[in-house]
């Protein structure tokens, strides 16, 4: 019995060069900066103030910070797919052999999706929502502090797979038989399955969670049609995880038994059906679609209403037209697999239905537009990012409809004209909605602006790009290239590959930019500071200071109207300012827990022992998770009071400064 | 205003097909029917969608900060017949669209047999590790990554894997479909024009999937008889005893074809996978298939 299961030194590709240098970079990086952090003597108060707050403010940010790492880690991947393909045409192989490439665009997808876009909405949402909310912090901060953990350990898991072992060769969806034990034999895909299982039990909390906030803790005053859209829409959102996420780890615990345990649900042999998984997926992959667009369409309702100095049009529309997304999101997913041979009975009731979601998301378009209408725009880099995202996602959104056509997808499934469609409304939604929402709530989460022109150069550069990207791809696929091709015979397609990865650079100009606008705006940040309300906001985020307080709300804010800052603003304009001495009570906030940490560290080993069939180690990773859920369970107190005068000194202090 | 928009596309469209082997020039009925339906849905769609974009951009345009002639309407956040207009213009875009994509998906079913006065042509399509079989069973013959089917004929393909997961895939010629082991799928095609077209694998599988490609074969009657008997009298026979051998994995395997073929090998193929050590495993209930 090996202590070290499947574990050896050949596990390390050290005769990969580009592999080596990567991974060599990226462990040279890691030490670096924890050195840098360990000699300035930040460790105890990176420890004290993020690594164990259950802030909701901070874990929010914790989580955009890893999403825009792996934002990197994730286009990296893109860069060299581009690459391949631009290269790889008639007798040339590029300079990735299959075995490399399949596992690159594998783990492009499955980053981009649960390791960028979902940490990204995750944090937005969490820095956002309890705050227009009007409340202190979510319901469940610890356990908030956990999910944020989970999703670190999925994250570090993949990462990991990088310089030890392999990663999964199998695509992001990791269809089986492909990803089955006869196939895929080594630890590619055991490593993509358990990063899943761990950071999607992680997302699951963070449905609980929000569902939990958003129902039970809400300003008093603050019905459920005074909620700010932005509300709404993470409602929607997440309870799309609660109802979808359990499915997916279903699905995956399945292929994990018939890997691990010789079950035969999906195998080709004992009756196996793969066709399971891949319906399954989908009904989890269909609504997860919705979960990454929903909280970006809430974003660009803030951002569109308060930079337009309008209340959003058609509040009560848009609320409905987010509630019946949420709900169809369900009974579209399989115009994934139109081409499974299907009756053109289940074909045309599943194109139609995806039809009919296409209906609220038009009405979304629509009330935008009137938002402006009539408004008076401040062209500032979240509008820019909005606008790009209405006529981009118009598009995108179009050429998704058509696919839904059971006979249009028989001749586009799986080409690039499919790849094109899915980034088209994932960049063009999601990822440009979530640049807007970084650039909005910045100056709230940081008391400065970002820059302005840096901002704008990203966007322009990422629009240009997006464009120059991926049309040639609708292109191609209509040419009739199909997708995860790691070289071709057909010379015709090589001119539009290589205007792809010129767009691409072009996209890297863009992700420059916005990495130069952050340090610009760091070194400047005293010229950029900003107090409480620096864009005209409407809603309780933008009454409290920047940025806000542990306690986010000194006196917690009566609600009276669904802008409900715009309307106190309205009111103290026209009436006269009582000048009432203001009395604070003492305000309790949940106390720092290294639960989040430690469990998140014990996940890393059980699901690394179970990648490496290191049993022992999987035991006493378990053992230890169960150990600090008991140690969290019988903890003796749970919050701590922040007396009066500390707040009353913190209020004291702001309004001097703005009276300044 | 509609037809205007659909000439720009179908001269876009033309351009592009021009000088492509792709969706957009067919050879045959299917795939004929698939662009048509592909660019009606497109107009349809781009007679609303390229309004809505200008309308975007005007509107954001007009109403700048800096446009003192545009009018401030700070409380203008509601009005019915706006809703009303807003919610049935996508409405009615998507009742004209979901109307194609249910006929659409009953005319072109892959299942549909085309009607056609000539005798259709059975080929039984299996993908391996990572190649193409065809087996032409009312001929007794077999071919490896090329499929050669006479010009004018319907072609019933019955499709089913070895193992792995592929999809079937000629554009010039109509519909893909997925090949899956255990089940079998069902496809109809037609060729009305001479040519050789590309057809491939669209389905990711594995290594060896980007040399997953063969040549369709599009030949007059005379020529078809010609290359059958040709088929015929050379090259190895397949059988249980040289399937083995063809089954193992293999990549960019050049043409070539079976002189003859052993009756019930595709039944073979299809069984075999389902099987395992497991006695119990024998059937394969009926309602795990993708066909009835």
């Amino acid at each position: 019995m090996n202590l070290l299961g499947k574990l050896n030194w050949s596990a390390i590709p050290f005769d990969q060069p580009i592999i080596m240098g990567a991974s060599g970079g990226v462990v040279l990086a890691i030490i670096v900066i924890l050195s840098w952090v360990t000699l300035k003597g930040y460790v105890p108060y990176l420890w004290r103030e993020w690594l164990t707050s259950v802030d909701h403010k901070r874990i929010g940010i914790m989580y955009i910070v890893l999403a825009l790492i792996m934002l990197l880690r994730g286009f990296a991947d893109a860069i060299m797919m581009r690459a391949q393909q631009a290269l790889a045409a008639g007798g040339a192989h590029g300079y990735l052999p299959p075995e490399h490439f399949d596992q690159i665009f594998s783990a492009h997808g499955t980053i981009m999706i649960f390791f960028m876009a979902m940490p990204f909405v995750i944090g937005m949402m969490n820095f956002v929502v309890p705050l227009q909310l009007g409340v202190r912090d979510m319901a469940f901060p610890t356990l908030n502090s956990v999910a944020l953990g989970l999703t670190a350990s999925g994250i570090l898991l993949i990462n990991i797979s990088l310089a030890v072992g392999e990663f999964s060769k199998a695509g992001w969806v990791a269809y089986p038989p492909l990803s089955e034990l006869q196939f895929s034999p080594g630890v590619g895909v055991d490593y993509y399955l358990w990063a899943l299982q761990i950071s999607g039990v992680g997302t699951l909390m963070t449905g609980i969670n929000f569902v939990a906030t958003i129902l039970k803790t809400r300003a008093p005053g603050m019905i459920y049609m005074r909620m700010p859209v932005f509300c709404w829409t993470s409602l929607a959102a997440n309870l799309l995880i609660v109802a979808a996420f359990p499915v997916l780890t279903a699905t995956l615990a399945m292929l994990l038994l018939d890997r691990y345990l010789g079950f035969h649900f999906f195998t080709v042999d004992g009756q196996g059906n793969a066709m399971m998984y891949v319906n399954l997926f989908w009904v989890w992959g269909h609504p997860e679609v919705y979960i990454l667009v929903l909280p970006a369409f809430g974003i660009f309702s803030e951002v569109v209403s308060t930079f337009s100095g309008k209340p959003l049009f058609g509040y009560r529309s848009m609320v409905a037209a987010t509630m019946s997304i949420c709900v169809l999101s369900f009974i579209v997913w399989l115009h994934h697999f139109f081409t499974m041979g299907a009756s053109a009975n289940v074909n045309g009731f599943f194109g139609v239905m995806t039809m009919i979601i296409a209906v609220p998301t038009g009405v979304k378009v629509f009330n935008w537009l009137f938002t402006m209408y009539g408004g008076r725009i401040r062209f500032t880099v979240p509008i820019l990012w909005s606008i790009g995202f209405m006529v981009t996602f118009v598009i995108g959104g179009m050429t998704g409809v058509l696919m839904a056509v059971p006979p249009a997808d028989f001749q586009l499934h799986n080409s690039l004209f499919l790849i094109a469609h899915f980034h088209n409304v994932i960049i063009g939604g999601t990822v440009f909605g979530l640049m807007a929402g970084y650039n909005y709530w910045f100056p709230k989460a940081f008391g400065f602006m970002l820059d302005e022109r840096w901002g704008r150069a990203s966007f322009w550069c990422w629009l240009i790009g997006f464009y120059l990207a991926f049309m040639p791809l609708y292109a191609l696929g209509l040419m009739g290239m199909t997708r995860r091709m790691q070289h071709y015979d057909v010379a015709s397609w090589q001119p539009w590959l290589v205007v792809a990865a010129v767009g691409v650079v072009v996209i890297l100009a863009g992700i420059v930019s916005q990495v130069i606008q952050l340090v610009v705006s760091i070194r400047d940040r005293e010229k950029l500071k900003v107090t409480a309300d620096p864009w005209n906001g409407r809603t309780l985020e933008w009454a409290i200071a920047s940025p806000p307080p542990a306690w986010n709300f000194a006196v917690l804010p009566q609600v009276t109207d669904v802008d409900a800052f715009w309307k106190k603003k309205q009111r103290e304009r026209t009436q006269a300012q009582p000048s009432k001495e203001r009395k604070f009570e003492p305000i309790e906030i949940p106390k720092n827990s290294a639960t989040g940490f430690i469990t998140a560290f014990f996940a890393v080993v059980t699901g690394f022992a179970l990648i490496w069939h290191i049993w022992w180690m999987a035991g006493a990773g378990a053992i230890g998770i169960f150990l600090t859920m008991l140690a969290f369970a019988f903890r003796n107190e749970e919050e701590i009071k922040i007396p009066a005068e500390q707040i009353a000194g913190f209020e004291q202090a702001r309004h001097a400064e703005i009276a300044v | 205003m509609r037809y205007g928009l659909l000439a720009v596309v179908l001269i876009g469209a033309a351009t592009l097909g021009g000088c492509t082997e792709g969706v957009l020039d067919p050879k045959g009925p299917i795939a004929f029917a698939n662009r048509e339906i592909l660019l009606n849905s497109l107009g349809i769609m781009l007679a609303i969608v390229i309004p809505v974009i200008l309308a975007i951009l005007g509107v954001a345009f007009w109403f700048r900060a800096s446009n003192e002639r545009a009018r401030y309407r700070p409380d203008f956040a509601y009005s019915g017949r706006l809703e009303m207009l807003v919610w049935s213009i996508p409405a009615m875009t998507v009742f004209l669209v979901g109307g194609v994509a249910w006929v659409g998906a009953h005319d072109l079913s892959p299942r549909k047999p085309i009607a056609s006065s000539v005798k259709p042509l059975r080929v039984q399509v299996a993908s391996l590790d990572w190649k193409w079989l065809f087996i032409y069973p009312d001929q007794g013959i077999a071919s490896v990554n090329q499929l050669t089917i006479p010009v004018g004929t319907p072609v019933s393909l019955e499709l089913t894997s070895s193992g792995v997961m592929n999809s079937f895939f000629v554009p010039q010629l109509g519909s893909q479909i997925y090949t899956m082991a255990g089940m079998i799928t069902r496809l109809h095609l037609q060729a009305d024009h001479s040519g050789t077209y590309r057809g491939f694998s669209a389905q990711f599988s594995g290594e060896g999937f980007s040399d997953m490609h063969f040549d369709a074969d599009v030949v007059t009657n005379e020529k078809f008889a010609q290359w059958l008997d040709s088929v015929r009298s050379a090259g190895p026979s397949l059988d249980a005893t040289t399937y083995p051998e063809l089954a193992k994995p293999s990549a960019s395997v050049a043409p070539f074809t079976y002189r003859a073929v052993a009756p019930g090998l595709f039944g073979s193929i299809l069984v075999s996978e389902m099987q395992s050590d497991d006695a119990i495993c024998r059937s394969y209930p009926t309602s795990m298939r993708a066909e009835k």
